[in-house]
């Protein structure tokens, strides 16, 4: 029986037969194929240990920092294979964002958003400077509550601003993609919610591959789900169907609590 | 009374015992400290002036004079406070660039072989005696490179000391900063080696200076290796080729001088103070980056 996973016409990212293993005997992502939604808050969902962080962190190539980690298969952004495309330019247009936010904690507010353009040698004149942060921040409408305190520490912010921060930092390269890696599992649920409201607004102008175990999440703000056991991609499709009508029985087991 | 009151006040009572006994132990280990500082303030204090700071150390008959006159010694330990200066800042120069590269390495690779050779080889150097390091300095440097003692071969010798203070310091200052600041960085598509110096070395500053001022007060009182290797001076030299002087090494040559035992008590609170100081601002430093 084909797996049921929704085709998306002209899609963003494209995975195929995707293998991430940690020590070249066990798979800990197996022969994972999809296409992401321009534009649209795509989910990865499932239990600890399923790979979604795995299959999350092979799409701006983060496995490269660790030469044991061995990764097979094809990603292609905007029809162009990633392993073509040099590292730089590549998370110039993926961004990603962390379970817990993690500001360069020697840099101001002001630095932490332009740390992509500062630590990658381009040299901006000021106002170029000044008109990226206040943007980043505004879009990530940190703008207001930060803009008197520029120079402070990154790290003096409360944690779910410090999340905003972390994503503005993303934004500031105008991505194509954002991945975030369960942004708001350290955040409480005031902060959450505000990051939820945050990304239903970036989904207009970027696509959005979020990694939550929350299910509740997945169902309020994404678009299309996918369900991961075990390492495979068991089901991919619309949100809404997935949460009504899961196809496969596991999807259904996960979603209604049996496991997980 | 019932049972449980009972088990309280005992409790209660146990503790209180413990708590004086941590007192008393704790002060146990701090008294002979402030009997040191206070024996060296007491003898010393009178011969610290401004001759003290700005004057080279007075001939015997000089000594001699002033003491059965009853008078402070004249003159000072200058030689000794800048050859001090001069042999850790080369020491310095050579060591903590070095160090710091070294620790980086380690931290970058964990489990490579070559590694936990280096780093092994690291922490026996920490254990090899100062007056070997001495030895070895004035076979290298003293016999071959300035072809007589020096400076140079002092400031290698405790160049050598520093060296794996600095390595292991370098390496748990790093491994301590969380993995996923080095991945923002990453993310970012930021080069290896501009993490390194721009994220991780900013980010772990305070832990490095730290571990660098330790490094350096560690040295700074060293006697034996300078024996064999900068061997003394009377002069001010801030030649790099020459023999110099050293706070420590004058405190032994005081010491062979019975008309200079005023000066032991000085020089040897002026070098406790020294270090004392540098100890108290790399606390400093941790404390504050700890905010």
């Amino acid at each position: 029986m084909d797996k049921p996973i929704v085709d998306i016409k002209d899609p963003v990212l494209r995975i195929e037969n995707l293998h991430v293993s940690y020590d070249g005997i066990k798979n800990s992502v197996t022969d994972v194929s999809a296409s992401v939604k321009k534009h649209a808050i795509t989910a990865i969902m499932g239990p600890s240990g399923c790979g979604k962080s795995t299959l999350l962190r092979a799409i701006n190539r983060m496995h490269d920092l660790y030469p044991q980690i061995k990764t097979t298969g094809k990603i292609f952004l905007n029809g162009d294979d990633i392993s073509s495309i040099s590292n730089i330019v590549l998370r110039r247009k993926i961004g990603m964002v962390f379970q817990r936010p993690n500001p360069f904690p020697t840099m101001s507010i002001y630095d932490n958003v332009i740390a992509g353009y500062k630590l990658n040698g381009f040299s901006l004149k000021k106002h170029e400077r000044d008109e990226i942060v206040e943007k980043s921040l505004t879009d990530v409408s940190l703008w207001n509550e930060v803009k008197d305190a520029l120079n402070k520490k990154g790290t003096f912010l409360s944690g779910g601003q410090q999340q905003r921060l972390c994503i503005a930092r993303a934004l500031a390269f105008q991505p194509d993609v954002i991945l975030l890696d369960e942004p708001t599992s350290a955040l409480d649920p005031i902060a959450t919610a505000k990051i939820e409201d945050l990304l239903l607004e970036l989904k207009d102008k970027y696509s959005i591959v979020l990694v939550t175990h929350n299910m509740a999440q997945a169902a309020r703000i994404s678009n299309f789900s996918m369900f991961m056991y075990l390492g495979e991609l068991v089901e991919y499709g619309r949100t809404k169907d997935m949460f009504t009508k899961p196809v496969d029985k596991r999807t259904e087991e996960y979603l209604t609590g049996k496991f997980g | 009374m019932t049972d449980i009151i009972k088990t309280g006040n005992i409790r209660a009572a146990k503790n209180k015992a413990f708590a004086w006994i941590v007192a008393i132990l704790s002060f146990i280990t701090i008294f002979p400290i402030v009997l040191i500082i206070s024996k060296l303030i007491i003898n010393g204090y009178k011969q610290i002036n401004l001759a003290f700071f700005t004057q080279v150390g007075p001939d015997t008959m000089e000594a001699m004079t002033a003491v059965s006159g009853g008078h402070v010694i004249p003159g000072g330990i200058l030689n000794g406070i800048a050859g001090t200066l001069l042999m850790v800042l080369l020491a310095s120069v050579m060591a903590i660039p070095l160090g710091v590269i070294i620790g980086v390495y380690l931290y970058e690779n964990t489990t490579k072989r070559y590694a936990a050779v280096v780093r092994d080889v690291s922490d026996v150097m920490q254990g090899v005696p100062s007056i070997v390091l001495g030895l070895i300095s004035y076979l290298w440097v003293v016999k071959h490179v300035t072809h007589g003692y020096s400076a140079l071969a002092g400031a290698s010798a405790l160049g050598i000391m520093m060296l794996p203070l600095i390595i292991r310091s370098t390496e748990e200052t790093l491994k301590m900063i969380p993995v996923s600041i080095k991945e923002a960085g990453f993310a970012l598509g930021v080069p290896y080696h501009k993490i390194i110096l721009r994220v991780l070395i900013p980010t772990g500053f305070s832990g490095l200076s730290t571990g660098i001022l330790l490094a350096i007060s560690r040295v700074i009182g060293e006697t034996a290796p300078l024996m064999l290797t900068a061997l003394g001076s009377r002069m001010v030299n801030l030649n790099i080729e020459q023999p110099t002087s050293a706070v420590p090494l004058l405190i032994w040559e005081f010491y062979n001088d019975p008309n200079m035992v005023d000066l032991i008590w000085s020089s040897s609170l002026f070098l406790m103070g020294f270090v004392l100081t540098l100890n108290i601002i790399s606390k400093r430093i941790a404390a504050k980056s700890k905010k």
